[in-house]
């Protein structure tokens, strides 16, 4: 009996001391939190240097896009500790700043020597600062990203499809430059029989739950002259948002929506706009730049067949683009903050982003999208240079959460289920977004 | 076999223990045994209710943790009542919740009728019935927008091959006009048989006497329907429409799965409002305002309903 009780004694010790002898060695793993998609699998891939160099695991938490923001905004709300590192989307930084959900890095950066002119500028302001334009860094930018277009480069180089087209168009079938030959292109394509299957025009964003028509919408409106506010005059918005520039622009989107996209397509956002592209049902199809390495390697529409270009220009010839992407943060309610900043010193390495730049995702140092080889580096890499050079970004406010509410809800009535006017929904969101800005104290 | 059971834990039951359970009344016992059950529910149902109900009164928001609460008084409230969205929202909730109980009951009743006859195989067919109101709505919800999709979906093939409409003409999800019924089509075909198990219930608890001595009085089969089935299964198909009247009311992931509440807004049912304005508006105080106005809605119409019901069953 005394012996059984020992044996047992000593093997619940044993036992007790492994466990706690795992839990020391893993005390460090941090968590990382993200969306799920393909650069969050590149990102497992390069990480796994990091726990090579330090002996620092690392865990991930990724998230599909649909519910990226719910989930990461209520973690950070509720103060918890599941993400030690997270790469929280662009429009998050005022928030997280303002209602310390990030730790501030500026100290951090002073000691570790890491230059934020080392970073393409766009991407600093757009991913890192608040406020705006000032000195006060809450992210390191990760991953650099842009809406822009694919083309079907095998349709558009049919010589019977370019005949075709120039006979009625009078120009050339090429990648359009602005939006009016990007729309003519749309028509040609929709409905169109190629190899024996119809085709359509373009794809475009128009789903409605999270952020996708806005995305779309606005990186056509950016254009065509639409200003969030009065340059001189921060939150002055009549005139700005409801411009007669802004109107058109609107009204070109729902044009364009309304003539060349495939049908049932009111819903449609990154995974959507993907599988239209792949399935060879557009000619054109607008999204993110991180869909464009994935688009490449695709057997049925990749290599030769596929083509990409900048967001055209507008009518009066200004060209710009919806920025997107995300700056990587350590969170403040996190126990383990200093292996946190350890990532992102070593992220910020070049050597590092010159792999990460490789494995798929899009690094936003200067020394790896400035190297002379960059361009000719991938296919879609000199059209991501020209897109980024040209990135606008939607409000980064504490409340941009009602701001996108409001702008998804007017451009959806719109766009999608046709009612009222592109003014009506332009001076209702004026009316929305005073209404948010008023309730913040800021007007 | 109970008794030696009882007996053996009371002979193990520590004498000190056994002397303050003596000591108990039984009135004490039973507040002992149910206080579990009672503190869970005033933690998760009535601290909450009454949480929200504070909450409703300020300008309080969930993200923004580090700020002051404000007292704001009947603002949220009056902000709601005259918000044109929030009113087209609860007309889209009213427009749902008619046609699909009226759908369900009508198709419910018609099914549960049928199955009543007792036909060869109605067990079969019973079970086959029922198996949508088993799947799970993530499932059901998945499924239908394959099946409305304009360019691979049966459903808009199905229509397509009857109208001679071309099928990517057919977007029951992306046409303002054709998306409430592609919801209300979903919502009838998963919950009628739950309505048809609560009228078969009913015409079963019929007794077949008052059938026997219809006959004897030679009333019709008509007769028999209007005079017998109907009054007497009425209790039931009453319960039924006020269990899915409650869901509906509330419903969410359908719509959710579905349209999202789109195109635009017209699907828009208020329940996808109040998780927009809660949980990605943030607008704490303002949403917990608004579920108050939904729960004293339900709570109401439900209570004139249950009246209503009493009445019916006492005739």
């Amino acid at each position: 009996m005394k012996s059984t009780l020992k044996l047992t004694l000593g093997l619940t010790s044993a036992m007790f001391a492994s466990t706690a002898v795992s839990n020391v060695a893993h005390a460090e793993d941090l968590t990382l939190c993200w969306a799920a998609w393909d650069p969050a699998n590149a990102l497992v891939e390069l990480s796994k240097d990091f726990t090579k160099e330090t002996g620092i695991g690392m865990k991930f938490e990724f998230v599909p896009w649909t519910n990226y923001a719910d989930r990461f905004l209520n973690e950070l709300n509720s103060k918890g500790k599941l993400c030690d590192l997270i790469i929280g989307d662009s429009q998050w930084i005022g928030g997280s700043a303002e209602n310390g959900h990030y730790v501030k890095l500026n100290d951090f950066f002073d000691a570790e020597k890491i230059s934020m002119d080392d970073f393409v500028p766009a991407t600093v302001v757009g991913y890192s600062q608040w406020p705006k334009n000032t000195p006060n860094y809450w992210a390191l930018p990760a991953m650099g990203d842009v809406v822009g277009w694919t083309y079907r480069k095998d349709w558009f180089s049919k010589p019977e499809l370019q005949k075709e087209f120039k006979e009625k168009y009078g120009w050339d079938l090429a990648a359009p430059t602005t939006f009016d030959q990007l729309k003519q292109i749309a028509e040609f394509f929709q409905k169109h029989e190629i190899d024996g299957k119809t085709v359509y025009g373009a794809s475009i964003y128009t789903e409605r739950g999270s952020e996708g028509i806005t995305m779309g919408a606005m990186d056509v409106l950016y254009s065509f002259g639409f200003k969030y506010e009065n340059p001189d005059k921060p939150y002055e918005m009549d005139g700005f948002v409801n411009s007669e520039k802004s109107v058109k622009g609107l009204e070109f989107y729902k044009a364009l929506y309304d003539c060349c996209t495939p049908p049932g397509a009111s819903n449609s956002y990154m995974g959507e706009g993907v599988d239209a592209f792949k399935s060879g049902q557009v000619a054109m199809h607008m999204n993110f730049a991180f869909t464009w390495p994935g688009l490449q390697k695709d057997e049925n529409v990749g290599g030769d067949k596929i083509g990409y270009f900048a967001n055209p220009k507008g009518p009066d010839g200004d060209q710009f683009a919806q920025l997107g992407g995300q700056g990587i943060s350590v969170v403040s309610y996190s126990d383990k903050q200093e292996a946190a900043l350890k990532y992102i010193k070593w992220f910020a390495n070049k050597d590092v982003q010159a792999k990460w730049w490789s494995l798929g995702g899009y690094s936003c140092l200067n020394a790896v999208v400035n190297d002379p080889g960059f361009p000719a580096s991938q296919p879609y890499a000199q059209t991501f240079l020209d897109s980024m050079a040209i990135v606008k970004d939607f409000w980064a406010e504490p409340s941009y959460a009602p701001l996108l509410q409001a702008s998804q809800k007017r451009f959806h009535d719109y766009v999608v289920a046709g009612q009222g006017s592109a003014k009506d929904a332009l001076d209702g969101l004026v009316k929305d977004w005073t209404e948010v800005f008023q309730d913040d104290g800021k007007m | 076999m109970l008794n030696r059971t009882a007996d053996s834990v009371a002979r193990a039951t520590p004498e000190s223990l056994a002397r303050k359970v003596r000591g108990i009344s039984d009135k004490g016992l039973a507040w002992l045994f149910i206080s579990p059950t009672i503190l869970l529910l005033l933690a998760i149902n009535i601290f909450p209710l009454f949480w929200a109900i504070y909450l409703s009164f300020t300008n309080y928001r969930a993200n923004r943790p580090n700020e002051v609460v404000k007292n704001v008084g009947l603002a949220n409230y009056r902000r709601i009542l005259g918000d044109q969205d929030i009113w087209i929202a609860m007309q889209t909730t009213a427009h749902f919740v008619f046609w699909t109980i009226l759908l369900q009951t009508l198709i419910g009743f018609t099914l549960a009728w049928l199955i009543d006859r007792k036909f060869r195989g109605h067990a079969f067919w019973t079970t086959i019935i029922l198996v949508p109101m088993m799947l799970s709505p993530a499932v059901v919800g998945n499924f239908w927008r394959f099946l409305y999709e304009p360019q691979i979906g049966l459903f808009a093939y199905a229509i397509s091959f009857v109208s001679g409409i071309p099928a990517t003409q057919i977007g029951m999800l992306s046409n303002v006009s054709l998306a409430p019924w592609s919801i209300v089509i979903v919502d009838t075909w998963m919950w009628t048989p739950y309505v048809m198990l609560i009228c078969l219930a009913g015409l079963r608890s019929i007794p077949e006497y008052i059938y026997e001595a219809a006959e004897v009085d030679r009333a019709s089969n008509w007769r028999q329907f209007w005079s017998i089935t109907l009054p007497m299964a009425l209790p039931f198909i009453m319960l039924a429409v006020l269990f899915r009247g409650i869901e509906n009311f509330k419903m969410f992931d359908m719509v959710n799965l579905l349209t999202g509440g789109g195109p635009g807004s017209t699907t828009e049912v208020a329940s996808i409002t109040l998780k927009r304005q809660a949980f990605e508006s943030w607008r704490t105080g303002y949403s917990s305002a608004f579920a108050i106005i939904l729960f004293v809605a339900v709570f109401g119409l439900a209570n004139i309903y249950v009246k209503a019901l009493n009445k019916v069953k006492q005739r």
